[in-house]
């Protein structure tokens, strides 16, 4: 049944109301004003007044605008023909790809994972960034935030990962996106020929704030159900501090109490209930989140970053265009290390962070003033090298390829002695030394 | 009272959802009330009252309700069902066993959905021992039936008020926990209920504090959790309350596996308070595969989960601690050692914060409502050692983790919280990022419990509280030398300062340190604690004379490898002799040093 209204009492920053009754909390409706037809979620009922938060914005609704009530909550369509398409913050198509009205449809932010149907994570998602898989490897099932300040590369990084990550399927969610990203993001898809495995759900800066918040519900409702058909399903967010503004700006124009720099009290149930989506599901597919929170004034102690990192399972910090080596951490990594990935993988992670930062320490001594010795040689040597072949986010290489190339840093720069590994791993993965002279006879 | 009252709702607001009943109608605070919200019926409880005008907390989503939806009203408060077949259970935060909604249910948790939280097919062996006409008050054992690792006495109702006389108790046999067992009758005859039928299970009102004993005691004796740096240097006691407050990242979650798994103690209850559903996911499949060295059963035989992780509603997540603490104190009752730990009460306190602000209450520090001291009081003083009506004792032990904002323990959770805990155990980010776990602060921790246990402490040694100040005393003078190391480099302090430093690092690498991934650190038993402490403390008390400080270096080094060795040798062993002999020789000034 649609029920029609055409009487708006209140407009007060995107929210607007109307008396209406056999309304249902949550539902649908749009919003016919003379700067076209939005779509509107109601958020509050109060007696006979209905509150509702307009996706387009307020800006040009008049009060006797028409509200016309469709009877069910915000939905999105499912299916396999989503795959390759492009959506924007109200899941309509935005790519002049066919029509998907055909498709079923069903309800964003459904029910939470019953937690006794959950798995211990164990599978390992490779994304050839050598910072992630050898030193903070991708477990299948986690929720890894990216950290960075403004101006930070990490749409980009976040794109390589989507293109170069072995999951079934990729979804994309948008938040306030610059449109030149965006762009970035569908040809970086498309030259890498990934876009068939790929969706996208964009929200650019320029569309109306309240759409924002819908966009991680859409992606991660689509990615519920490829995960429950079995399918590895990888969710990159960006950017979750864009989110979090706007449920900030809803819950101000709702005359909330904030809580902390006028974010609303609920933001980490906000936050956590989109990332506890990421599920190892018993016996199907599984959901891997990774998400951008971008860091204002990058300070960690923010509200948007700290309360994400109380849910996150670790964090990855990317500083001066690198993933930083010592502060980012991956929680699950002990589960995947050495069990899905090679036996010398935990030592060598290991003595490679270790001597970096005993490189960094030297650079500093020698930014001192202090004497340079030859160790210093090495360890200089070695931190030039780690920086070029591990940190540059350009670096495009697979997991094994990645430890042999750690063992050969490590051959090239020092002894075998110095490295601090057990003698069997020493004995099996030591390069030979290519420089010695052959003899023949 | 009138047997029903109705209502329809008239606003909802996110959880929150008011409610009009009819004049006339009693409503009770925080009374029980289910909404039929498109025919499902969606649990809520009483949370205000003004006029005709009822404010409730729905446990569920409220997506789909209506203006003029129906509620009924239970008159019976939001209440833990109590009785034999808790123990090895994972429940939600309103005690619904997960595991029956998953048969019923399968990956997701629909809404609306209340399963009974024990058994109610199983039968249990009873053996009455009571004789007909015995005079019985409330929280008398009537009988017992054997639950896995221990006997469970059944009880007479707690809610039982005055003396009452068995007038028919059911013989040995097998019966259900809704058959009656027993049936009590009056000796007051003011009483208008004259006979009361008891049965196995019983309900408690989960916010009131369970009160069915002689007397509270002073918690004396230790609680022992296996880790050194709390059953060393911050002590708990049996009956005692702690608080883990850490920033994130700090080792909160694994330090409370720990203690889960190894604190000697009956019975442990894991409150999982709005954190993520992957930590009790481990616990839930790792628990009931580890053996519990006490009673050789599955560990999960003496645990039971309350599970309510951050993405379930928020309402059932402030009602998940209070079912905890019930839990607990029942077991108190059968006079058994229980251990609620709750990760995290800042997710508790959050959840109030939400239902306040929603209820337009004027908010106190940083948004969080005023009552938030007491309420932290409230749960904490439900904690205790008791001496029961029968003469045992029985205790719950309340340790609960803090998560504060930007790890900053000014905030009003951490605060209002350590004004109320016998013990502080504080997670720094400092020692976290050294790498240095259990990342507990030893130089921003206490335990009220060191001088409290004094006496029974001191049974491990007769000076043990002065060697454990001594060595806490250490620290903070290490700490002092290693700052002012910073300032002036390593030449500009004497030689006796740095062997005192290094004699507090040996302190902190080998006793404060535990590795909670190796099979032999991650548990020591109280009798290694003893003997490794001690010979630590002898190595502390022993007057190095070093020539040079490269000397000094040198031979620290090679003791503090010793002791090193020593930790990941299982006690006792061949290869543990060998090490502690060598440090003995090395002390007795005999041994070669190099």
């Amino acid at each position: 049944m649609i029920i029609e209204h055409s009487h708006i009492i209140r407009v007060q920053g995107d929210i607007i109301a109307v008396p209406a009754t056999g309304i249902s909390y949550g539902e649908l409706a749009t919003v016919k004003s003379r700067s076209g037809i939005s779509l509107a979620q109601v958020i509050r009922l109060q007696g006979d007044e209905v509150f509702m938060q307009v996706f387009a914005g307020s800006r040009g609704v008049s009060t006797g605008d028409m509200v016309r009530f469709l009877g069910h909550p915000m939905q999105v369509a499912f299916g396999d023909a989503l795959l390759g398409r492009i959506f924007n913050g109200s899941g309509e198509p935005i790519d002049k790809g066919p029509s998907l009205q055909s498709l079923p449809r069903m309800s964003i932010g459904g029910p939470s994972v019953n937690p006794v149907r959950r798995v211990i994570p164990r599978g390992f998602i490779e994304t050839r960034v050598p910072m992630v898989d050898v030193f903070n490897p991708l477990v299948e099932s986690q929720k890894l935030p990216i950290f960075a300040a403004a101006g930070e590369p990490y749409n980009e990084l976040l794109a390589r990962i989507g293109m170069r990550a072995n999951a079934d399927v990729v979804i994309l969610g948008g938040i306030g996106l610059k449109y030149d990203e965006y762009l970035k993001f569908r040809i970086a898809f498309e030259e890498a020929g990934v876009l068939s495995r790929t969706i996208m759900f964009v929200h650019t800066a320029s569309d109306p704030v309240v759409e924002r918040l819908l966009v991680p519900d859409m992606a991660l409702a689509v990615a519920e159900q490829f995960g429950i058909q079995g399918k590895r399903v990888l969710v990159l967010l960006t950017d979750m501090t864009a989110f979090a503004d706007a449920l900030k700006e809803i819950a101000i124009s709702m005359d909330q109490v904030p809580s902390n720099l006028g974010y609303p009290g609920s933001l980490y149930s906000d936050l956590a209930s989109r990332y506890e989506k990421a599920v190892d599901f018993d016996g199907a597919g599984s959901i891997t989140i990774l998400a951008v929170t971008s860091m204002p004034g990058d300070d960690v102690t923010h509200p948007v970053p700290d309360n994400t990192g109380y849910i996150t399972e670790g964090q990855f910090y990317l500083r001066n265009g690198v993933i930083e080596p010592f502060g980012s951490l991956s929680r699950l990594k002990q589960l995947v290390i050495g069990k899905r990935t090679r036996s010398d993988h935990g030592y060598i992670m290991n003595s490679m962070i270790r001597l970096y930062a005993r490189s960094r320490e030297v650079e500093q001594k020698l930014a001192m003033g202090f004497d340079k010795t030859g160790e210093d040689e090495q360890y200089l040597k070695y931190g030039k090298l780690f920086y070029e072949r591990f940190m540059d986010l350009k670096v495009d290489i697979g997991i094994n390829d990645a430890l042999d190339l750690g063992w050969k840093t490590l051959a090239e720069c020092f002894q075998p002695s110095q490295v601090e590994i057990k003698q069997e791993f020493i004995d099996k993965f030591w390069p030979v030394p290519i420089t010695e002279p052959v003899v023949c006879d | 009272m009138s047997d029903s009252t109705r209502g329809r709702v008239v606003a909802v607001n996110g959880p929150l959802v008011t409610c009009e009943v009819d004049r006339g109608l009693d409503v009770l605070q925080n009374e029980v009330a289910y909404i039929m919200c498109n025919g499902v019926p969606l649990k809520s409880e009483v949370i205000r009252v003004r006029g005709r005008k009822i404010d409730l907390q729905v446990f569920e989503s409220t997506i789909g309700m209506k203006v003029g939806d129906e509620a009924d009203f239970s008159s019976e408060l939001l209440s833990a069902s109590l009785g034999p077949g808790m123990l090895g259970m994972i429940y939600d935060g309103l005690q619904n066993p997960l595991k029956k909604l998953e048969n019923d249910q399968g990956f997701f948790l629909r809404r609306g959905q209340y399963l009974p939280a024990l058994d109610q097919e199983k039968l249990w062996d009873f053996e009455p021992q009571i004789k007909q006409g015995a005079q019985v008050r409330a929280g008398h054992y009537l009988g017992q039936v054997t639950e896995g690792i221990f006997p469970h006495p059944i009880m007479t109702p707690l809610r039982l008020l005055g003396t009452w006389e068995v007038k028919e108790i059911k013989p040995k046999g097998q019966y259900t926990v809704n058959d009656v067992i027993a049936v009590l009758k009056s000796t007051d005859s003011s009483q208008t209920a004259q006979e009361v039928s008891v049965k196995m299970k019983q309900e408690w009102p989960v916010k009131m504090p369970m009160r069915k004993y002689e007397e509270r005691l002073l918690p004396d004796t230790q609680l022992l959790t296996q880790c050194r740096l709390i059953d060393i240097f911050f002590p708990m006691a049996e009956g005692g309350t702690a608080c883990i407050p850490g920033p994130f990242g700090a080792g909160k979650t694994v330090l409370q596996q720990i203690i889960s798994r190894y604190a000697q103690t009956d019975i442990v209850i894991i409150v999982a308070c709005g954190e993520r559903a992957g930590e009790v996911v481990e616990t839930i499949r790792e628990f009931p595969e580890l053996e519990d060295p006490k009673t050789g059963k599955s560990l999960m035989d003496r645990t039971v989960i309350i599970c309510n992780t951050s993405s379930m509603p928020v309402a059932a997540r402030e009602a998940s601690i209070y079912t905890g603490v019930t839990l607990g104190e029942y077991y108190r009752q059968l006079g058994l050692k229980v251990l609620l730990l709750a990760d995290s009460t800042s997710r508790w306190a959050q959840a109030l914060r939400e239902s306040s602000a929603r209820m337009e209450e004027i908010p106190g520090e940083e948004a969080f409502p005023a009552y938030l001291e007491s309420r932290i009081a409230a749960v904490y003083e439900r904690a205790g050692l008791v001496k029961l009506f029968n003469d045992n004792t029985g205790s719950l032990t309340m340790i609960g983790t803090v998560s504060p904002a930007g790890g900053n323990f000014e905030e009003p959770v951490t605060q209002n919280t350590l004004k109320v805990v016998g013990a502080f155990h504080g997670l720094s980010r400092t020692r976290s990022d050294q790498r240095r776990y259990p990342a507990i602060d030893p130089l921003i921790s206490w335990s009220l419990y060191l001088g409290q246990m004094r006496a029974s402490l001191n049974t491990r040694h007769e000076k043990w509280v002065e060697l454990v100040q001594e060595a806490h005393n250490l620290i903070f003078k290490g700490n002092e030398i290693h700052q002012m190391m910073l300032v002036v480099g390593e030449e500009g302090i004497g030689i006796d300062d740095l062997v005192l430093y290094h004699k507090s690092e040996i302190v902190d690498a080998v006793c404060l340190q535990q590795d909670s991934f190796d099979k032999v650190d991650q548990a020591t038993s109280r009798e290694r604690q003893i003997s490794d402490f001690l010979l630590l403390m002898d190595m502390v008390h022993h007057p190095f004379k070093f020539e040079s400080k490269e000397q000094a270096k040198n031979q620290i080094t090679h003791l503090q490898n010793l002791f090193f060795q020593l930790k990941y040798c299982p006690f006792g062993a061949e290869d543990y002799q060998r090490y502690r002999s060598e440090i003995e020789a090395i002390l007795e000034g005999k041994g070669v040093c190099n």
